[in-house]
C-alpha cells in the first residue's frame, strides 16, 4: 500500500536559526504517527510545511501522492488540520463555523449540511450549535476547533498539540475523539509535549528535538532502545540544594544517568528495587530529606531522557 | 469566485455582529449629523431654511446701464442677502474671468448691453418677443456648493423678468383681442406699460422681489439644504473608518489564526486577499446605504437623483476602500491599521471638508484635499443635492475611480511582495 506520508529530509531556516534541520519520516495509511518533543522543537513548523502553510527552505514531502511544494493546491485537498490556536470566528456561531469553512473545504448544500450534523454530534456540540463561540468554554472551542479540521473527512488529519491548555475531562474527550477517527480509517499525524497522550494514542512516534528527528519507532521498540531500565523520581523539600547529590550518585554501579530539576532527581537506573537503600542512604549522608519517592517503568519519557539528557517538559 | 463571495459575506456579516464597530460605522456619525442638525436649527427650520456658507464673493459685470441692469446689481447688494454674499461691481470681464481661475469668486455674472430693452423695448422700438439678449454666468467649478447658491438666486431673479415680460406681452394681446385697445395703439401702449414696470423697479417696488431658498416657479426643487452638506460629510468621514476596519480585520484575522486555516484550505491568497477587499467593500457601501436611507427618512433629506446616488455610493466607496487595503499593506498588526486609520480618518475628514467646507480653505489645502474619497464625494452628492443628475457627476466618479484603481493597484502590489504577511 502507498505511503499516506513521506517526508524527504525537510529544512526551515529563518536567518540564521534552522527550525528544521533535515527530518525524514514516513506514514502508513490509517496510522497515527506522534511527533513528541518539547515546546520548541520544531514540531509546528515541521505542520506548517507540511500543511503548505510555509515553503520548506529545502527538502520535500508527498503526501497521497502529491508535493508539498510542487502541487500545494492538491495537498490542501488531501489534508485537514487542527492548529495549535483556536482558529474560529469568535462572533460567529458553532454551525456558522462548521459552514464556512466546510464551504471553504468545497462542501456545499444536502451534503455539507448532513456533515455539519454529524461533526456536531461527533464533537458533543449539538445543543450549543446556534450559540457564537465566545460564549464556549475552552474545552468547547478546542472540541470545535477539531470539528472543522474533520468536517471535509480528509485524507490525512494534521493535529498539533490539540489538547494544550484544557481541563481533564475534555482532554480525554478529545483522545477519544481521535481514536475513533483512527477507528474509522483516518490517518493522523498527531504533535505533543505529552508524552502519556504519543503512548495512548500512536502506533509510532517519533522524537524530535532542536529541530532533528533522533529516534522513531513503536513504543516497545523505543523503550529496547534505553534497556529495560527504570527511574528513580526523588523530590525534596524546596529549600535544600540537590546539585551535590549529583556527584555522589552518578558513581554507584547500576546508575546510567542522574539529572537534577528543581527540587527532583531523576536517576535512570538497572533496577530501582535494588539500588533505593544505597541512594537513600547517601542522600542522608549529605543531610538531605527525601519528601517522596516515586519508580517510573521504562516509557518514552525516559528515551526521551536518555536521548537528550534533558526531561520532556524542562 | 464562490470562494471570494463567501470570504466576502462572512466579513460583511462579522461586521455587523461587532458592536464596537456598529457605533462607528452607524451610530456615530448618524448621532453626529443629528447633532449639528440641532446646532444649525435644521431640525426646527424647514430645509433649506438653514445656515449655510457666507461672504460668497461673486463678481458683477453691468454693460446694461438700464433698469433690469441696475436692478440685478442692486438685488445681489440688497440687505437681505448682505450675509450671503459679497458681490462686487467689475469691469473687465477678463479680470473676472481670471478671478475664477485664481479660485478668487465662486461666480461671474455678465449683464450684456441691450438687456433691459431686449425685455422692455423703447420709445420707437419694435417689439420681438424672441430676441431676448441673454445674461452670462460664469460658475467656479471648484466652489461647487458656493456657486449652485450664486445660480439659484440669478434664476430666481430671471424668472420674475420673464414672468412680468410674458404679463406685459399677454396684457396687450389680450386687449387687442378684447378691442378695448387698437392695433395701431398696441406698440404705444406697450411702451408705457414697460415704462411703468421699468419706474417701478427703480423706486424699489417689489417687482423683482427674491426669495433665495424658496422653489422656482416651475416646481425645480433647486435649494440648498445644510443637512445635504453634513449628512454626507458624516458619512464619509466614518467611511473611512470602516474601511481601516476592513483593513484591521485582515490582520486580527491572522493573529486569530483564521487566515492561517484559510490559506491550509484549497484556497489561494489571491481568492482571500480578494475576499477581504470585497468584504470590505461591502461594508462600506451597506454603512452609506443605510445611513443615506435613514436620513432620508428621519430628516426628510433629499439626496437627489436615485441613479446618481447610487453610483456615488459604489464609487466612493470603491476610492475609500483602496486607502484601506494600502493602510493594511503597509502595516504589521491591527493595532498599527488602527492607529494609523485613525489619523488618517481625521486628517482626510478636516481636509476632504467633512467638517468645514472647504471653499474657505487656502487653494493649497483644496488641492491637497484632491487626494481624499471625502472631498470628490462631498462635491458628488452637493452636485446631487442641487438637482443634478449622474451627467453632472463626472468629474467626481472619474476622480473617485481614478483614486481606486491607483490605490488598489499599489495595494496589490505591497501585498505581492510582502508574502509574509500571509505566512506563518
Amino acid at each position: 500500500m502507498p505511503l499516506i506520508l513521506q517526508v524527504e529530509n525537510l529544512v526551515k531556516r529563518y536567518g540564521d536559526l534552522t527550525a528544521v534541520k533535515g527530518i525524514s519520516f514516513s506514514m502508513e495509511p490509517g496510522e497515527i504517527f506522534s511527533l513528541l518533543g518539547p515546546n520548541g522543537a520544531g514540531k509546528t513548523t515541521t505542520i506548517a510545511m507540511l500543511s503548505t502553510l510555509i515553503n520548506p527552505t529545502s527538502g520535500d514531502a508527498l503526501i497521497d501522492g502529491h508535493s508539498i511544494v510542487r502541487q500545494s493546491y492538491a495537498v490542501r485537498e488531501a489534508i485537514g488540520i487542527v492548529p495549535q490556536e483556536i482558529a474560529l470566528y469568535e462572533d460567529l456561531s458553532a454551525r456558522e463555523n462548521l459552514l464556512f469553512w466546510g464551504q471553504m473545504y468545497g462542501l456545499s448544500g444536502g451534503g455539507l449540511r448532513q456533515r455539519i450534523g454529524e461533526v456536531l454530534a461527533e464533537t458533543g456540540l449539538g445543543e450549543k450549535a446556534n450559540q457564537r463561540v465566545k460564549t464556549f468554554s475552552g474545552g468547547m472551542k478546542r472540541r470545535l476547533n477539531i470539528g472543522v479540521g474533520l468536517l471535509h473527512r480528509p485524507t490525512l488529519l494534521f493535529m498539533d498539540e490539540p489538547t494544550v491548555g484544557i481541563d481533564p475531562q475534555s482532554r480525554r474527550a478529545i483522545l477519544e475523539t481521535i481514536k475513533d477517527l483512527n477507528r474509522q480509517g483516518m490517518s493522523i499525524l498527531y504533535t505533543t509535549h505529552y508524552m502519556e497522550e504519543a503512548q495512548e494514542l500512536s502506533h509510532r512516534v517519533g522524537i524530535i528535538d532542536h529541530g532533528e528527528m533522533i529516534a522513531i519507532g513503536t513504543q516497545d521498540e523505543l523503550v529496547r532502545r534505553v534497556g529495560q531500565k527504570e527511574t528513580l523520581l526523588l523530590s525534596f523539600s524546596d529549600e535544600q540544594s540537590i546539585a551535590q547529590l549529583v556527584e555522589k550518585i552518578q558513581p554507584i554501579p547500576g546508575v546510567f544517568q542522574v539529572t537534577a530539576e528543581d527540587n527532583r532527581l531523576n536517576v535512570l537506573v538497572n533496577s530501582a528495587d535494588e539500588l533505593l537503600p544505597t541512594i537513600v542512604q547517601v542522600c542522608s549522608e549529605a543531610n538531605l530529606k527525601i519528601r517522596a519517592v516515586h519508580i517510573e517503568e521504562p516509557d518514552l519519557e525516559a528515551v526521551f531522557l536518555q536521548l537528550t539528557g534533558r526531561a520532556l517538559r524542562e | 469566485m464562490k470562494k471570494i463571495l463567501l470570504v466576502a459575506a462572512k466579513d460583511l456579516k462579522l461586521a455587523f455582529r461587532d458592536r464596537a464597530a456598529i457605533i462607528l460605522m452607524l451610530a456615530a456619525p448618524f448621532l453626529l449629523t443629528l447633532g449639528l442638525a440641532l446646532v444649525t436649527g435644521r431640525l426646527v427650520s424647514p430645509a433649506g431654511q438653514s445656515s449655510g456658507p457666507s461672504q460668497i464673493p461673486v463678481l458683477i459685470i453691468n454693460q446694461d446701464d438700464q433698469s433690469l441692469g441696475k436692478a440685478l446689481v442692486e438685488t445681489f447688494q440688497s440687505p437681505e442677502l448682505e450675509k450671503l454674499l459679497e458681490p462686487q461691481v467689475v469691469y473687465d470681464l477678463a479680470a473676472a474671468r481670471q478671478a475664477i481661475d485664481d479660485d478668487t469668486v465662486a461666480a461671474v455674472i455678465l449683464v450684456p448691453p441691450g438687456f433691459t430693452r431686449s425685455v422692455i423695448p423703447g420709445p420707437n422700438q419694435q417689439v420681438v418677443i424672441q430676441d431676448v439678449v441673454k445674461l452670462q454666468y460664469y460658475a467656479n467649478p471648484a466652489r461647487p456648493t458656493s456657486s449652485a447658491i450664486v445660480e439659484t438666486i440669478l434664476c430666481e431673479f430671471l424668472s420674475r423678468v420673464e414672468e412680468g415680460r410674458i404679463t406685459g406681452i399677454t396684457a396687450v394681446t389680450q386687449m387687442l383681442q378684447s378691442g378695448t385697445l387698437a392695433p395701431q395703439d398696441a406698440l404705444v401702449y406697450g411702451q408705457q406699460m414697460g415704462e411703468r414696470m421699468e419706474s417701478a423697479n427703480l423706486a424699489g417696488q417689489e417687482l423683482l422681489t427674491l426669495t433665495i431658498t424658496g422653489a422656482l416657479e416651475q416646481g425645480e426643487a433647486v435649494q440648498f439644504d445644510i443637512m445635504a452638506y453634513m449628512a454626507p460629510g458624516m458619512a464619509l468621514f466614518f467611511l473611512m473608518f470602516t474601511v481601516t476596519y476592513g483593513g484591521r480585520s485582515f490582520l486580527a484575522e491572522r493573529r486569530q489564526r483564521t487566515l492561517q486555516r484559510m490559506l491550509t484550505s484549497p484556497t489561494t491568497v489571491a481568492q482571500i486577499l480578494a475576499g477581504k477587499m470585497l468584504g470590505t467593500y461591502l461594508t462600506g457601501v451597506m454603512q452609506l446605504v443605510i445611513l443615506i436611507g435613514a436620513s432620508s427618512l428621519l430628516f426628510n433629506l433629499r439626496w437627489g437623483d436615485f441613479t446618481g446616488v447610487a453610483a456615488l455610493i459604489l464609487i466612493t466607496t470603491f476610492a475609500a476602500t483602496g486607502w484601506g487595503m494600502l493602510i493594511t499593506a503597509f502595516a504589521r498588526t491591527p493595532g498599527q491599521v488602527s492607529s494609523i486609520g485613525s489619523a488618517v480618518m481625521l486628517l482626510f475628514g478636516i481636509l476632504g471638508g467633512s467638517f468645514l467646507n472647504l471653499e474657505h480653505m487656502p487653494e493649497g489645502v483644496r488641492l491637497l484635499s484632491r487626494i481624499t474619497p471625502n472631498a470628490w464625494g462631498l462635491d458628488g452628492f452637493a452636485i446631487l443635492a442641487r438637482g443634478g443628475g449622474i451627467a453632472e457627476l463626472e468629474r467626481p466618479l472619474t476622480g473617485l475611480l481614478v483614486m481606486g484603481v491607483i490605490l488598489f493597484g499599489a495595494a496589490v502590489l505591497l501585498f505581492s511582495r510582502n508574502r509574509g504577511l500571509v505566512q506563518a
